[in-house]
């Protein structure tokens, strides 16, 4: 479906000059950063940072106000249909049907991109396989528990096999074992897949040291790059004293950010 | 390209069929409430409401045989506020943006969802009047044919008016007070129940209510289609609300965007 090539080194996603508001509440304050292909990105930031208004444009689920936002190249302004096509999202609510089975979600999903019965079914039944649901296919989604519920949206985010993955603080509500084999999963697909993921938590010790990080407090970034660099940078000692410094030094109210 | 739409439709009307099928307590509802009235209501109206010859009936008909062709209706009105009800659900429970995020255009997965909703209620009128032939309401088998399309449009002005109502309405728990706004009178002052001409003698401005009530169309055009006759100004009426509700819902859809759907954060 994809009719242009985008060079290897072109970003995967380029956020430019984004600003949003509610009311008199700014959100986003002109923020800009670039994700290269493949690997695993991480978007972080205390609550109320605008991490999720910031998904939510990326999604077009909210309407932008100011700026660009350009996904495999494409802008989400001139070409949205062309974006969502590339972009698989897990979102921080469930958004499963739980009275439907675990397949009857996949193949709801698949038929909202598109693809045939035959094609839907080959590529449910791959990533089943891939997430170690192949077993409980024709379970009611009700039945499954948090953990599994969340790899099954894994599953569905990637069935139109997108370019870019994006978890909005997909781990939220799940245990700390769960957490992290949600966490490993995913690391696991960047490497087997070359996946450009894109997760966004305020969890920090969700973050590898070589992680690629981008750090959004008061709607502005305060800082991207490999989290150890950004430790040295700060002259701290965990990500977590870096990630302290750098957002209490952004407290504006947020009527004066934008 | 034709084919992802056509795959499109079929997921969203599979699903819609699923969601009926395993709701069977929705499906007896929508029977026994037309039922309802069919079997005690008409009863007791017969011997008030006296049903002279008019069209398209050729000779003096009972009280049921008038009814009929308003409880279909009622079974679409209800099934397209249900629908639409399911829209609102889907929104507060999340499902929504799984349609949101489809690479399809909006206006196209809005009819899907319409469609879908409309066939599922044809389903359920159809078993009405299988029933309704078992207690000795029987138009011409030709009629039962040729009603479908008029359902079919009834079904989906109605879902689309649904629509509208889903996307002004901001929380599942002010759904009930909106359709008791909406259903009541919708149903009440149409000839749905009793002709036009006895509204006449109730009082102009109910008359004039009742006259230009969409759904006294819907259950006109049905009447006349259930007889094998085409009505055309309730057709043109049909076809004129099912575009205009349908671009309104389309409108407000595109306009709710981030209200409810993204939270700020």
């Amino acid at each position: 479906m994809n009719t242009s090539i985008q060079a290897p080194h072109a970003p995967m996603l380029e956020i430019d000059e984004v600003e949003h508001r509610y009311g008199a509440r700014c959100a986003l304050a002109g923020v800009s950063f670039a994700l290269a292909r493949g690997g695993f990105h991480a978007l972080l930031g205390p609550n109320g940072a605008g991490k999720s208004t910031l998904i939510g444009l990326m999604t077009g689920l909210l309407r932008g106000q100011a700026g660009e936002i350009r996904i495999d190249g494409h802008s989400l302004n001139r070409d949205p249909r062309r974006v969502r096509r590339q972009l698989g999202v897990v979102f921080q609510q469930p958004t499963l049907d739980l009275d439907l089975s675990v397949r009857q979600n996949l193949l709801y999903h698949a038929s909202l991109h598109g693809l045939g019965r035959r094609l839907a079914r080959q590529r449910c039944d791959r990533e089943l396989a891939r997430q170690g649901l192949e077993a409980r296919a024709g379970e009611r989604v009700r039945q499954l528990n948090g953990g599994h519920r969340r790899r099954l949206e894994i599953a569905r985010a990637l069935l139109h096999e997108p370019a870019l993955l994006v978890l909005d603080e997909a781990s939220v509500g799940l245990d700390a074992a769960s957490r992290q084999a949600l966490n490993e999963h995913v690391r696991a697909l960047c490497r087997e897949r070359g996946m450009t993921v894109l997760w966004t938590t305020h969890l920090l010790d969700e973050i590898a040291p070589d992680d690629n990080v981008v750090m959004l407090c008061a709607g502005s970034v305060v800082a991207s790059g490999r989290a150890d660099a950004l430790c040295r940078r700060t002259e701290s000692r965990t990500l977590q004293d870096a990630f302290r410094r750098l957002t209490t030094l952004q407290d504006i109210p947020a009527e004066e950010r934008c | 390209m034709l084919a992802a739409y056509w795959h499109c439709f079929l997921g969203v009307g599979g699903r819609e069929w699923r969601r009926f099928v395993q709701q069977r307590t929705r499906f007896f509802s929508a029977l026994v409430r037309p039922l309802l009235w069919l079997v005690v209501f008409a009863a007791g109206f017969r011997a008030v409401l006296g049903i002279s010859i008019m069209e398209p009936y050729g000779t003096y008909i009972v009280y049921e045989v008038y009814i009929t062709p308003g409880l279909c209706c009622m079974i679409l009105l209800f099934n397209g506020m249900q629908g639409s009800l399911s829209m609102v659900y889907d929104r507060e429970m999340g499902s929504m943006k799984v349609l949101l995020m489809s690479p399809l255009s909006r206006p196209f997965l809005l009819l899907c969802k319409v469609l879908a909703i409309s066939l599922v209620s044809l389903v359920q009128v159809y078993a009405f009047l299988a029933i309704a032939w078992g207690y000795g309401i029987r138009p011409p088998l030709v009629g039962l044919a040729t009603a479908m399309p008029a359902l079919l449009l009834v079904a989906m002005m109605l879902g689309s008016l649904g629509l509208v109502l889903a996307n002004a309405v901001r929380q599942l728990e002010n759904f009930a007070g909106v359709m008791n706004f909406v259903i009541f009178p919708l149903f009440f002052l149409s000839s749905a129940l009793y002709p036009l001409w006895k509204m006449q003698e109730a009082g102009p401005w109910l008359y004039w209510l009742c006259a230009n009530n969409p759904f006294t169309h819907g259950v006109e055009l049905v009447r006349f289609a259930l007889y094998g006759r085409l009505a055309l100004e309730p057709l043109l009426w049909c076809l004129g609300l099912t575009v205009l509700f349908a671009s309104v819902a389309v409108f407000t859809f595109n306009l709710q965007r981030g209200q409810g759907l993204a939270r700020p954060g």
